[in-house]
């Protein structure tokens, strides 16, 4: 199995020089790194070539790392139910650098940008309908980011005097918490409240 | 005459699908009956699961994959806890992967039941599901005898299952196995053959294999369409390649093609559960059900009571978690609905750095409007109720 990924790796590598920046084998899985916008060039190799007939694609989503410059991974999965293997795709962008939709060619990818779109913000040009698809009508930001808070902005309630669904800024009696498990003898760089003057 | 104004008509859908009461909401514009485009608007069940998870240690994210597809949940936690053994690279034993493969059957039936029975109340037949749903609560008696739990049961773990099965338990559900037959056919002397069932069912919502692929569907809707492909057999895990079962596959790919399948399936995993409950029998079923590794799977409660180690374990293991080597990876199961999968980024903590749970139902939702073009207002509910929907996957 691993040896027919690492030949399948080279071909498409090879076939397409300027599309991928690198590929791996992870866990066995194959992973290619391409750039964003050859990504739709990638995916009709992928379909047509008959060493690799990816015809379907699987799933696509985000992955945010906001200490990038390009802080979002696409990352795109597809099945070739010839060959009986399967491929990883990642592509980075950021906040503002659309990535080329991929509705022509894969039908499927329709909802899986949209969820993109709204769990991160990632865009993707020639998408015939970017709306939100899994969060609330009016919802503001993208919750899936890093930088969004787990308890969210506001919260919703009936109010039993205006008959209808209220929206209000999220009050938490108790102060989320979120445990630090990471053991200080191994590898953390914060410094213990109290240890600042020990250092100097 | 005057000349009439023409307009098309647009509503909401339902209730009609058991799906449609408050989750699901179908926009569709009608021309007269005739159905000129779908708009399923969801996410009025999304609950943040794949946010909650990066908060989670490993473990304490195992339940919120209970209810996903709340009528199939221990395979949902099978994709879960096949990812991340993946990434640690921990073996399961084979009593546990026994076990695991005749709970992920017994689920496909569960799940199989409420979806053939539901479908025919769907287009109007209402003694099915009375019929089938006294098999099912059989099958969750099962599960709480299982796992303690009806439903949301937390029985699959990373390395193994939680706890072993007792022997009357295994005969149990060895002995049920056969009367259920009957009540398959029971179920097919009530539908496969009957006139309006048929009239409701066959050539509607037909789909190609070559469109089935492009819209990224998985299972039984690639099965119904005519492709012999099932991951059980494709990409196996568990002790899949040891089991004997047949595939059963449609010829139109029409509803009434994946009702059939289905069927199908049921008695093919029943004969699929006999043989798990055999081999769990023999001599070589014995053994441990989770793997021995103590830096993944926590002590029995009564090891801890007599051993230091086995204290600082469970104390280890149930506060901070494991950690799971720096990586990604993506785990897939055939579901009862489809392509489960699970793609896990971990950066090496106790925390998943991101966990993407692909589900098979959010695809074939989003054909509704290819597969319902064209179609008669009362093919929708048809429609909808052959592609299995659960809306506690659909939107996360």
């Amino acid at each position: 199995m691993d040896e027919s990924l690492k030949e399948l790796g080279e071909h498409i590598a090879a076939a397409l020089p300027n599309a991928v920046r690198g590929w791996s084998l992870p866990v066995g899985q194959l992973t290619l790194d391409v750039e964003g916008a050859e990504i739709l060039n990638v995916l009709q190799f992928l379909h047509d070539d008959p060493r690799c007939q990816f015809w379907c694609l699987i799933d696509i989503c985000g992955v945010d790392y906001p200490q990038r410059d390009n802080r979002f991974d696409v990352v795109y999965h597809l099945l070739s139910p010839k060959q009986n293997a399967r491929i990883r795709l990642k592509v980075q962008t950021d906040e503002v650098t659309p990535v080329p939709s991929a509705v022509d060619l894969h039908p499927s990818a329709n909802w899986f940008e949209r969820e993109a779109y709204d769990l991160y913000g990632i865009l993707f040009s020639g998408h015939p309908d970017l709306r939100r698809i899994l969060t609330d009508y009016g919802f503001e930001g993208h919750p899936l980011r890093k930088d969004f808070p787990l308890t969210g902005f506001v919260e919703v309630r009936y109010d039993d005097i205006q008959k209808r669904v209220v929206y209000e800024p999220v009050r938490l009696p108790q102060e989320f918490r979120n445990f630090d498990f990471l053991s200080p003898w191994e590898g953390t760089d914060y410094t213990l409240p109290g240890d600042e003057k020990a250092k100097n | 005459m005057a000349e009439a104004e023409l307009r098309n008509f647009t509503i909401n859908f339902g209730p009609q699908h058991p799906a449609a009461h408050g989750v699901l909401r179908l926009v569709l514009e009608l021309d007269g009956e005739i159905v000129e485009r779908v708009d399923p608007h969801i996410g009025l069940l999304h609950r943040g699961t794949e946010k909650l998870l990066e908060y989670k240690t490993y473990l304490q994210g195992l339940p919120y994959f209970d209810r996903l597809d709340y009528c199939s949940p221990m395979s949902m936690e099978h994709a879960w806890v096949l990812a991340i053994e993946k990434l640690v690279g921990v073996d399961v034993p084979r009593r546990g992967q026994l076990i695991r493969t005749l709970m992920g059957e017994l689920t496909r039936i569960m799940s199989h039941l409420l979806n053939v029975t539901t479908f025919a109340m769907d287009v109007g037949a209402l003694t099915p599901p009375l019929w089938g749903f006294e098999e099912r609560e059989k099958l969750m008696v099962f599960y709480e005898r299982t796992s303690g739990a009806r439903m949301h049961a937390a029985y699959f773990r990373p390395g193994g299952v939680h706890q072993d099965l007792p022997n009357e338990l295994i005969d149990d559900i060895y002995d049920w196995c056969d009367p259920f037959l009957q009540t398959v056919q029971d179920l097919e002397d009530l539908l496969t053959g009957n006139r309006i069932f048929k009239q409701r069912n066959a050539d509607i919502g037909v789909v190609s294999l070559e469109d089935a692929w492009k819209w990224g569907f998985s299972g039984v809707m690639v099965r119904g369409s005519g492709a012999a492909w099932d991951l059980r057999r494709a990409q196996p895990y568990e002790l899949y390649s040891e089991m004997e079962f047949d595939i059963p596959v449609g010829k139109h790919g029409d509803c009434y093609d994946r009702y059939l399948v289905r069927m199908e399936e049921m008695i093919q995993s029943a004969r699929i559960m006999k043989q798990c409950c055999d081999k769990l029998r023999s001599a070589d079923g014995g053994g441990p059900v989770s793997s021995w590794n103590n830096k993944v799977v926590p002590p029995k409660r009564g090891e801890m009571k007599r051993s230091m180690e086995a204290l600082i374990h469970h104390f280890k293991l149930y506060t901070e978690g494991f950690k799971v080597p720096e990586g990604e990876v993506y785990a897939a199961i055939e579901a009862p609905k489809g392509e489960f999968g699970v793609y896990l980024v971990s950066d090496g903590t106790n925390r998943p750095y991101r966990a993407k749970i692909r589900a098979p139902g959010f695809a074939h939702l989003a054909a509704m409007d290819f597969l319902n073009r064209g179609h008669m207002l009362a093919d929708v509910s048809a429609i909808l109720g052959s592609l299995d929907i659960v809306f506690g996957e659909v939107d996360r």
